[in-house]
């Protein structure tokens, strides 16, 4: 029923409220003294060497982009489960054609991890 | 606005603040109860001087966290810093919505008030904030969001501990959405269903799905540690590596939803684990709890709240069993063996579902349930004692040759 998805939204604003509430209220309610130490960033107590702000390993741009690959598969393969149960007549067509996506998927599995896209050193 | 339908949001908004309270003081209770388990683990006694045994710990944590100073860093992206706890408690606290926590209650009522007019309501209530037919889709995008506040609080803290921690946790929680995501096409695939509601009604009229499907249940319950950040898989945060993770700049109640959206994330995780693969609220062996009622409502909440509890409690056990993962095993057991598993199984399940009911004619789902549960046991064999050739089972890898 569409009217449902009006309860989500009423619960998305109460939540934010809510949230907004909490960090609202410790806000008025600290007290705020900085120091130059206190608002430098935290380096185990040593003095700040150099900026966070570099260059990190391209790995994890690589774990994103075969996420979203791998992902929008598992997405696909909803549909494909929900209508496995109910068109009873067609499951072996359903069936091969699963074989051949997962096949073509299995593939480009294996390409990527010949590739040495999933080692971590 | 009709009657019917202001009567449906006086509902909704009822059951939503039942839910978010529940949550929220549940949460609360967690982190007590997290220390006392751990407490009991390692044979101490845990927090226990505010209040009896210490029950009011938590409220005595959080007028603290309330009252503490905040800390702004310096060389923080101010409005991002800011953002980042929202955008990890939102998400957290709006998952609860779609899972059913109780038996459907019967709800009749005509009312009216002064400037708002009459209220109409007259039927089954689902025990469920949004009875939503997407279900199990709404939890995979919701929870994903989770992913936007953790990075972006490590990110704009501009510490180097902090975006180490928020870079690890994004790619761990991207990594095992895979897994999470494939875990759940075997119980679709026997139910028809993503909504919760049709998956626990299928359920109760065969076997709980962790029989059928006991590798599902196993590759969503670690999934789940892994997006919860937990023990083995809270590389995030690990204390030994980088002081907090993401969280290391962030003081008082931002820090505080942090810990709130983490420990609501795993009373989610067992919930839905129990709505999945446990029946949810589906008390076992009686179908006195498919007659609506107030009293089946009552008892079935129990049952549901009783097996939420115990995987939380399973949670926090491992936490004291096993220790943590060294990154590079954490992203090959998502990449390398939880996501192909993922794959066969589904197809496994695929062909076993058509093999039993349309060439062997099977149509009882108890009979369907218990020749599915053979094939895990078979697959279960093949796993552990021909590929891993009992490693795991017997708890070492260790070989003589290793040794010296």
């Amino acid at each position: 029923m569409p009217r449902d998805y009006s309860a989500i939204i009423i619960l998305g604003l109460f939540v934010i409220a809510n949230g907004i509430l909490m960090i609202g209220a410790s806000h008025l309610l600290s007290a705020t003294r900085r120091t130059a130490t206190k608002i430098a960033p935290y380096e185990s107590g040593m003095p700040v060497l150099g900026s966070a702000r570099e260059r990190f390993s391209v790995k994890f741009y690589l774990v994103a982009m075969l996420f979203i690959v791998f992902d929008i598969e598992a997405v696909f393969m909803i549909p494909w489960a929900a209508g496995f149960r109910q068109l009873e007549g067609m499951r072996g067509l359903l069936l091969i054609e699963m074989l051949v996506f997962v096949g073509i998927l299995a593939i480009g599995y294996i390409y990527v991890w010949k590739r040495g896209a999933l080692e971590w050193d | 606005m009709t009657p019917e339908l202001k009567g449906f949001i006086v509902l909704t908004v009822v059951k939503m603040l039942v839910v978010f309270t529940i949550t929220l003081v549940g949460v609360a209770l967690l982190t007590l109860l997290e220390r006392k388990v751990s407490a009991w683990m390692q044979n101490r006694r845990g927090p226990n001087r505010v209040g009896y045994a210490g029950l009011l710990q938590p409220a005595a944590d959080g007028l603290k966290n309330i009252i503490k100073e905040e800390t702004l860093p310096d060389e923080a992206n101010k409005i991002l810093f800011m953002l980042a706890p929202l955008l990890s408690f939102v998400p957290a606290l709006m998952l609860a919505a779609v899972i059913p926590f109780a038996a459907p209650l019967p709800v009749a009522f005509d009312f009216s008030l002064p400037v708002l007019g009459r209220f109409v309501h007259d039927g089954l209530v689902p025990m469920v904030v949004a009875d939503l037919p997407v279900g199990f889709l709404f939890v995979l995008a919701i929870s994903s969001l989770g992913v936007y506040g953790i990075a972006l609080a490590g990110w704009s803290s501009n510490s180097k501990y902090s975006l180490l921690g928020g870079l690890r946790a994004s790619a761990q929680m991207v990594s095992y959405e895979v897994p999470l995501g494939l875990s759940i096409i075997p119980v679709i695939l026997l139910s028809g269903n993503v909504s919760f509601g049709a998956i626990i009604t299928e359920q109760q009229t065969g076997l709980w799905y962790v029989l059928p499907l006991f590798f599902a249940f196993f590759l969503f319950f670690v999934s789940g540690f892994a997006e919860t950040n937990r023990l083995p898989f809270d590389m995030p945060e690990a204390e030994s590596e980088l002081i907090a993770g993401y969280h290391t700049e962030y003081s008082a109640m931002k820090f505080s939803m942090f810990f709130i959206a983490e420990y609501a994330n795993i009373v989610t995780v067992a919930a839905m684990t129990a709505a999945l693969f446990f029946g949810g609220w589906d008390i076992p062996f009686t179908r006195w709890d498919q007659t609506p009622g107030l009293p089946q409502t009552l008892a079935s909440g129990l049952f549901m709240f009783g097996k939420t509890m115990s995987f939380v409690f399973v949670v926090m056990w491992v936490r004291w069993t096993l220790p943590r993962f060294r990154y590079d095993q954490l992203m090959s057991l998502g990449w390398k063996f939880m996501l192909p598993l993922g794959l066969v199984y589904v197809m496994l399940i695929g062909s076993a579902v058509w093999l039993i009911e349309n060439m062997l004619g099977v149509g009882s789902p108890v009979t369907r349930g218990f020749l599915l549960f053979g094939l895990n046991l078979g697959l279960g064999y093949l796993i552990f004692f021909i590929i891993d050739r009992g490693h795991v089972v017997r708890g070492s890898t260790a070989r003589p040759e290793a040794v010296h």
